[in-house]
């Protein structure tokens, strides 16, 4: 918490003339500079940062970000440098147009300054699916930061910026926040549009904010929520907004969830865990254990509707109008076979295999139907938690950050790190990943979640919590 | 039936349009042979009664009216990605013949 003020601070102090946005921007860029070793950044927005500051600092400078940089998850289509999702296929690749999340981040004066790196279409748990560069842990650089948004999740805990943003399918903000120590937040799904962010699960995908603070990332949430035209699937925005929260933990009903505390949980991890329930309960919450019964099936679901969902999003990549093109290609089926085969890397193969079986004829009923039917089991379950208590508790990831290569040649080793995310995408409700403590000195994020279009109170328990934790 | 042969895995890879090497046909036949196998675990849940679900927050049919909108974007913006163009079209390779 050494390198920049509350969000708020910074912007209230840009519109003063205290601060000066082109001196965050060179704040943000020197900072990246520094910290390359991590291998955080696969490319800044230098020049188009700088000019932006410079018409923050001549005068539009009262929006309720300004002058703020952030790093947004590579995976988001930003005006100004290629967006690539860390994938060879989209190497090259410049935005035709922007995304709706950036456009409203910008439209309150923040600024991109870098968009960060990520497991290749957000396909992975560790960055390390990455075509280009694996990220390392800022807490131990031997270890992986978690994934996908690896990138931008070490972004945040090295302070080159105030915030970034990643994407959430599985756990891709939350578990990469727990293996860092910052704030990683997951709304309920449909909040905030996704349109010119590369899809991977469209009935799964979220994006959200990774802060220092529950704070800072509230606020963040709060320029981006609301419905949008370009998005089908974006609901109303709370009319209460997300800011301005006062949350207070006496007499919170808070269950924790009994089949992520079990087996396959570390020790250290449980540890942090129960400690933290301890505090909450200390500080007047009424702390409940509450099974959901179907939850061990969660994995088994969300690695049959994700590929499925993957393999259909990812039939766009064909090489015929954007993307790595098949130049030895002699005809035209070639150019799509050729151009897939060299532009896609192992994982995305892996899941555009594992879709196209489980949506094949004559599959389609025992692996994708059943698991969709599944689902509302699992949605039934949680609904019904949620008649006993106001918000659910538990780990983010059964461990902390693990050594790099660890997990690289055993895929289903790697999906059990998502074990505990995935039920919040299954089910649509938002869920936050909170720093709680260490576990032999590595971050051990702590998972809160609500009913969904609960996400202001979510919010505010975070919030409350967060100065009980550390 | 979640044992993936090397036939299986051409044919899959023939639907999904992906050229596979030889090492990845032989890695996939295993990997993906043992991601089924776990989630074969599903077979076993209960699900009477229930229905599949879709769309989580229960949107149905979104729809917008139909207006043709201006968003600034000169159309060579839009096909600046383009591997191969002619007169402002998409070039690919011949489809017949």
């Amino acid at each position: 918490m050494g390198a920049w003020l509350p969000i708020a601070e910074i912007a209230a102090k840009v519109a003063a003339g205290e601060l000066k946005a082109t001196d965050l921007v060179e704040q943000s860029l020197k900072a990246i500079e520094g910290n390359k070793e991590f291998d955080a950044i696969i490319v800044t927005l230098a020049s188009n940062a700088r000019a932006r500051a410079a018409a923050v600092d001549a005068g539009d400078n009262k929006g309720r970000l300004a002058g703020v940089p952030f790093i947004a998850k590579d995976n988001f289509l930003v005006f100004g440098a290629d967006t690539t999702a860390a994938s060879n296929i989209l190497r090259g690749f410049e935005a035709p147009y922007q995304a709706t999340a950036i456009n409203r981040l910008e439209a309150e004066g923040a600024i991109c300054v870098a968009k960060a790196n990520l497991d290749a279409f957000a396909h992975g748990a560790s960055t390390e699916n990455s075509d280009f560069m694996t990220t390392k842990n800022p807490h131990d650089k031997t270890r992986v930061p978690g994934g996908s948004s690896g990138g931008s999740a070490a972004s945040v805990a090295l302070e080159l910026a105030p915030f970034a943003l990643g994407t959430d399918t599985g756990g891709s903000i939350r578990q990469p926040s727990s293996f860092t120590g910052v704030v990683g937040y997951k709304p309920t799904y449909g909040t905030i549009s996704r349109s010119g962010v590369v899809a991977m699960g469209s009935s799964l995908d979220v994006i959200g904010p990774m802060a220092r603070t529950v704070e800072d990332a509230a606020l963040i949430f709060d320029v981006m929520a609301g419905r949008d035209d370009l998005d089908g699937t974006t609901i109303e925005r709370d009319s209460a907004g997300y800011t301005g929260l006062s949350g207070d933990i006496v007499g919170k009903k808070i269950g924790i969830i009994k089949e992520y505390m079990g087996e396959g949980l570390d020790e250290g991890v449980k540890g942090v865990i129960t400690e933290a329930a301890d505090k909450l309960k200390a500080a007047g919450a009424e702390i409940t254990e509450v099974s959901l019964p179907s939850l061990p099936t969660a994995l088994a679901v969300y690695y049959i509707l994700c590929p499925a969902e993957v393999s259909s999003n990812l039939g766009r990549y064909d090489g015929q109008r954007y993307g790595h093109h098949a130049s030895d290609a002699k005809n035209l089926d070639q150019s799509y076979t050729h151009a897939r085969g060299q532009g896609f890397g192992k994982e995305a193969k892996r899941r555009i295999m594992i879709g196209t079986y489980v949506l094949s004829s004559g599959y389609y009923d025992a692996y994708y139907k059943k698991a969709q039917t599944v689902r509302t089991k699992l949605i039934n379950e949680f609904n019904k938690a949620f008649e006993e208590v106001d918000f659910l508790l538990g780990p983010v990831a059964p461990t902390t950050a693990f050594t790099i290569g660890a997990n690289a040649d055993d895929p289903l080793q790697m999906y059990l790190s998502d074990v505990m995310t995935v039920g919040a995408n299954l089910v649509g409700i938002p869920a936050i990943s909170l720093p709680a403590g260490l576990s032999e000195n590595l971050p051990v994020g702590l998972q809160l979640m609500a009913p969904q279009r609960s996400d202001r109170a979510l919010l505010e328990l975070a919030q409350a919590a967060e100065g009980l934790l550390v | 039936m979640a044992k993936l042969s090397r036939e299986d895995i051409l044919k899959l890879a023939r639907l999904a349009r992906l050229d596979l090497s030889d090492d990845e046909i032989t890695e996939y036949s295993s990997e993906l042979s043992e991601i089924l196998q776990y989630v074969e675990l599903l077979q076993s849940v209960d699900v009477d009664g229930l229905e599949p679900t879709n769309q989580v927050t229960g949107l149905t049919n979104v729809t917008r009216a139909d207006e043709v909108r201006d968003y600034g974007y000169a159309p060579g913006d839009l096909l600046k990605n383009l591997p191969d163009q002619e007169d402002g079209q998409i070039k690919v390779k011949r489809m017949v013949g």
